[in-house]
């Protein structure tokens, strides 16, 4: 394929080679030339946002949503450096996002001209590749490697920079071949001997269990999950990246690990004497203290990113590959093992694992004083809108709470930044999930902080047709930050208030916020109103509807195991660590 | 980059030095990438050369790695993921040709320039430049060659010195590059 065009003409067919179909971005000067045929094609949808933060997390949730590549476009300069937050998000959880920029003609490039900045020098570290077009012949390759960069292997954001003047230029357009890059390769397949090996310590072992990571979700490995972990009856965690990896509602399941998670799972992680990683990358929010972490267990660590492979804790039995590929082949080897007689024998343990997750399910107080409880609010949310919904969460004790307290039956139905920690996410990314699965009910559960960094994308909501539901936790501050002033700075709460709350300026009101945005916004104070205030937004459709929960301030993520601190000393309450039983003291 | 004094080679650090021969894709912003993942893992650049190959379209990195505390497998796993990195051979000293560029300038008056020019005969070092009072030689070798050279040399009085990083290959009739683009070849 070979034709003449523009430079801008080339990337605008080249995006629509890749099949894309949403391009959430705001114009300016140096990318004004792509925006000049963007307006004429009818196979891209050109959202219009209204900061470049909101493109890169809606770029995101529409990757999440769709499974496909999100792509963003800004222009050079601010436009390109309010991207870096969500580059920098995206890479943290391997999410599949383009980022187009434009760039300040070539002959003024380092010069500082207007609105110049060195984008693909800044998101070197937070890119799994990047690009510096100044040649329009190479706009088509740089857009097709992009794609395949991003989409293939551990899953990343790639970003485009293209030079004004090379987008104005004439060009021919290519739309080259791009499997034969010589320095990427990724390995999906993984070598069969670990596989044989992964399956005979399975069988070995005594107390093992399943710590499964997002990769299984971006391998798009539930299916196999499920059947592998039925037929060896090895008990299962999902990190706050693979919740909806493995149905919450499962015999087999014990919640999330970590610092927030559920005492059976970190309980179960830390006695294990096999763990099986699957996508997994030994996070510090998982492990606690590295060198206490899970200290009795033989590491299988399977990975599509042979780095992370004993990046933390070193793997006994290393596994390159994609999540799918590992189980269905680990599903084989168990097969033969099973034939030869050689069975997992767990019921030991599993009673262990079992009386755990009896005596310490998760659980939250009720305030006395007739105000809402934030965990009852998202309990409700997740039992009345149900398992097919998609459930996006901001950062924050609403988004530990949002991961604990719904019960996610489906792949893909909950996202949230958990790498990088990105207070804002939550609007924009649903907003792009919305997009990616129109016909899905979108959630987005925010907190009352996260919230006011990125509304503004409710505009764009109301503008573009994008009816999404927000459920704002609004406890009037910095909630996660205020747990960790109550546990840990004797209570002084310095710069947390928000003001947000019912007995506050209440500045801003989000009611009021939400209706000038177009939206229908409403208001719940008390636990008798939480399921018909839910209902009323199901009943919405037409429009984005903003929900203000008024919830108790003094609410506490629980259990949590204090950053820095062994897995060992998780607490369920404040100061009150689990009763073992004698025998099973840690 | 790494404290390069003269003390170096009786320092302790001198064991956790490796070698690594990185043939990487010759395109602009290349070396950034290899230098900034250095840096953002923490990882230590004894010393870094960079030059063409026999191919046009791929460069050779020559890398001396201090590593301490860390596997070097996660130096090469991480250098490995960048897309413009086609190929990392950690080469053994044992196997390996390792050789540096060494040019320093010498006091040398006429009472001791004959000892100064001795020693750069006895490394065979070729003086590449003469002053009234200092002489300017050029030596090639190993690290350590080069270390004795300079202590040799240092009683003299060093005026300035400047030193290549490492450039390395791997012993007999095997070529890396070769072998690495015939198998992005077949792959292709």
């Amino acid at each position: 394929m070979s034709q003449q065009m523009t430079g801008a003409q080339a990337l605008v067919t080249a995006l629509e080679s890749a099949g894309v179909d949403t391009v959430f971005g705001i114009p300016g000067g140096a990318i004004l030339p792509a925006y000049d045929p963007l307006f004429d094609s009818r196979q891209i949808r050109h959202v219009l946002v209204r900061h470049e933060q909101g493109a890169g997390h809606a770029a995101s949730g529409y990757a999440y949503a769709t499974g496909r590549v999100g792509v963003c476009m800004a222009t050079s300069g601010p436009g390109a450096t309010n991207l870096v937050t969500p580059i920098a998000d995206a890479y943290m959880d391997s999410v599949p996002i383009v980022a187009i920029t434009g760039q300040v003609p070539s002959r003024a490039i380092g010069t500082d001209a207007f609105q110049e900045a060195d984008i693909r020098g800044i998101t070197m570290p937070i890119t799994k590749h990047n690009y510096l077009v100044t040649d329009p012949a190479e706009i088509g390759p740089a857009v097709a490697e992009a794609f395949h960069v991003a989409s293939t292997g551990r899953p990343g954001p790639v970003l485009v920079d293209v030079s004004k003047d090379a987008l104005q230029a004439t060009t021919t357009f290519s739309w080259p071949d791009v499997r034969t890059m010589p320095g990427y390769r990724p390995t999906t397949r993984p070598h069969g001997r670990q596989v044989q090996q992964a399956a005979r310590l399975i069988v070995e072992a005594r107390r093992p269990v399943l710590y499964i990571g997002g990769g299984v979700l971006r391998a798009g490995a539930s299916r196999e999950l499920l059947e592998l972990a039925e037929m060896t009856g090895i008990p299962l965690v999902t990190t706050l990246m693979a919740r909806g990896a493995f149905p919450d509602s499962h015999r087999l399941h014990l919640g999330m690990p970590g610092m927030h998670g559920t005492v059976a799972a970190v309980t179960a992680l830390q006695k294990a004497d096999l763990l099986i990683a699957l996508g997994a990358r030994f996070d510090d929010r998982v492990t606690g203290k590295l060198d206490s972490f899970a200290p009795h267990a033989t590491v299988i660590h399977a990975d599509i990113d042979p780095a992370e492979i004993s990046k933390n804790r070193h793997a006994d039995l290393p596994i390159v590959g994609d999540a799918r590929e590992v189980i269905v082949e680990l599903i084989d080897a168990l097969r033969g093992e099973h034939a030869a007689g050689r069975t997992g024998d767990y019921d030991a343990w599993w009673g262990e694992v079992y009386g755990w997750r009896q005596r310490f399910p998760l659980g939250y107080t009720e305030h006395d004083d007739g105000t809402l409880a934030p965990q009852y609010v998202i309990e409700r949310l997740g039992q009345i809108v149900g398992p097919d919904a998609l459930y996006v969460a901001g950062v924050g004790q609403h988004q530990m709470w949002a991961a604990q307290f719904i019960s996610y039956e489906k792949p893909g139905t909950w996202l949230n930044s958990g790498g990088l920690g990105t207070m804002g996410y939550a609007v924009p990314a649903a907003m792009g999930a919305k997009v990616g699965r129109p016909d899905a009910t979108v959630w987005a559960i925010d907190g009352d902080g996260c919230f006011q960094m990125t509304n503004q994308e409710l505009a764009t909501c109301a503008i573009e047709g994008i009816p999404i539901k927000v459920a704002i936790i609004n406890n009037s501050s910095l909630g996660m930050v205020r747990q960790w002033q109550t546990l840990f700075y004797e209570e002084r709460y310095s710069n947390t208030d928000l003001h947000t709350g019912s007995d506050t300026l209440r500045l801003p009101d989000f009611v009021r916020l939400a209706e000038a945005y177009g939206c229908v916004g409403m208001r719940c104070e008390s636990p008798a109103d939480v399921d018909a205030t839910i209902e009323k937004a199901m009943a919405v459709d037409d429009r984005p509807v903003v929900v203000d929960f008024q919830v108790h301030r003094d609410a506490m993520v629980w259990p949590m195991v204090a950053a820095g601190t062994s897995n060992d000393d998780i607490k369920i309450a404040r100061g009150l660590a689990p009763e073992w039983d004698r025998e099973e003291g840690l | 980059m790494a404290d390069r004094s003269f003390e170096r080679v009786t320092g302790g650090s001198e064991r956790t030095l490796h070698t690594l021969s990185v043939l990487v894709e010759n395109k602009p912003g290349v070396l950034a990438r290899v230098a900034g993942l250095f840096a953002r893992r923490g990882f230590n650049i004894h010393s870094l050369a960079v030059g063409p190959t026999e191919h046009p379209e791929v460069s050779r990195m020559s890398v001396v790695v201090a590593v301490e505390g860390l596997p070097l497998e996660q130096v090469t796993k991480q250098l490995n993921k960048l897309i413009n990195v086609i190929k990392i051979l950690e080469l053994d000293p044992g196997h390996s040709v390792q050789r540096e560029l060494l040019l320093v300038k010498v006091k040398a008056d006429p009472t001791t320039r004959s000892h100064v020019l001795e020693t750069a005969a006895l490394f065979r070092a070729t003086v590449v430049d003469v002053a009234t009072d200092a002489v300017t030689i050029e030596a090639t070798g190993s690290a350590d060659k080069l270390q004795a050279l300079l202590r040799v040399l240092e009683p003299y009085g060093i005026r300035e010195l400047a030193q290549s990083g490492m450039v390395a290959l791997g012993r007999g009739a095997r070529s890396m590059t070769d072998r690495t683009l015939r198998a992005a070849d077949r792959s292709a």
